[in-house]
């Protein structure tokens, strides 16, 4: 049976559509989680999108993050369910507190919409599981706060169990330490910038960002929990 | 009793602030030379109702914490006036 992927919708999301079309293309099934209602809705995987939920206002993902549907994310991502947050979506789960740190204003203050490499740096996490380590990938990043911060423990921390999956090759927005996406202690909660689902084909330009959603798809059965 | 309160949320010391670092190169070009450590913040105002002023400001830092900043990055000082039934205070 092809693994269901629920798509959290909020108002102001907009890669949400993008997302089911990728994870369709690799024979997954996928559906929208609307905000408002607390629950999964039983499926075996949840994507948090890109866009700007509840307008940003105040700071990306502070008021996303007491939708009722991320009390049901929070306790998936406890019971071991693979969380991915991209873009919009890691900056909520950052605010969730599922994974530590926080996103800031871009150095250089230009919202960035290009085509960066990312290097994969650990592949022991739901999103990087199906790369090769040390690959570079070609994955369009589209933010305006997408510079990575976090204490100096909390990065000693998340280098010292490789906790940081993906780092970019040339820095394009201040993120500390080159990164680009990091997991939580558990690796089924993987949180990044750049966008895979826009890597889906190569009439976008690159269709590096497959592998990491199969990797995704293939951490979304049941069984695997 | 009603209290008006202002939230100034700022970057933590040490967190890097483009916005303030931008403004502040832009100030020579004005003629504006001796400005110096620009911090970009937000203000937050809003009224409260509490027994007390104890009451009330354990109520705020908590909003502030929980809320209205990000403390990885973000510190809160919190202004608070008990306001009359005139609304002198606010």
């Amino acid at each position: 049976m092809a693994p269901r992927v629920g798509v959290v919708q909020f108002p102001g999301s907009n890669c949400e559509l993008d997302v089911i079309e990728a994870v369709r293309l690799l024979g997954g099934d996928a559906e929208i989680l609307w905000h408002a209602d607390a629950t999964v809705s039983g499926v075996d995987a949840v994507v948090v999108p890109g866009g700007f939920a509840h307008g940003d206002y105040l700071r990306p993902g502070a008021i996303a993050r007491f939708s009722p549907v991320m009390g049901a994310v929070v306790d998936f991502a406890a019971a071991g369910g693979p969380v991915l947050g991209i873009c919009n979506g890691f900056q909520v789960l950052t605010e969730a507190g599922l994974l530590p740190g926080a996103l800031q204003k871009n150095r250089g203050l230009k919202f960035l919409c290009t085509t960066v490499e990312l290097r994969v740096e650990s592949t022991a996490s739901v999103l990087t599981s199906a790369a090769q380590s040390g690959a570079v990938l070609r994955v369009p990043i589209n933010h305006f706060e997408g510079n990575y911060t976090c204490s100096p423990e909390v990065l000693a921390e998340l280098r010292s169990e490789e906790r940081v999956v993906l780092r970019y090759v040339d820095n394009p927005n201040g993120s500390v330490d080159d990164i680009a996406g990091i997991t939580n202690a558990g690796r089924n909660v993987v949180g990044l910038m750049p966008h895979p689902e826009r890597a889906s084909n190569p009439l976008l330009g690159s269709e590096d960002g497959l592998v990491l959603l199969r990797s995704f798809l293939g951490a979304a059965t049941p069984v695997a929990r | 009793m009603l209290f008006s309160v202002q939230v100034e949320v700022s970057l933590r010391e040490g967190v890097a602030d483009p916005q303030g670092a931008t403004i502040e190169r832009s100030l020579p070009h004005l003629g504006f030379d001796g400005v110096r450590g620009v911090r970009v913040g937000k203000s937050i105002r809003f009224d409260i109702d509490a027994t007390d002023e104890a009451a009330a400001r354990a109520e705020v830092d908590d909003l502030c914490q929980r809320f209205l900043t990000n403390p990885v990055i973000e510190d809160a000082t919190v202004s608070l006036t008990a306001v009359d039934a005139s609304g002198a205070g606010r």
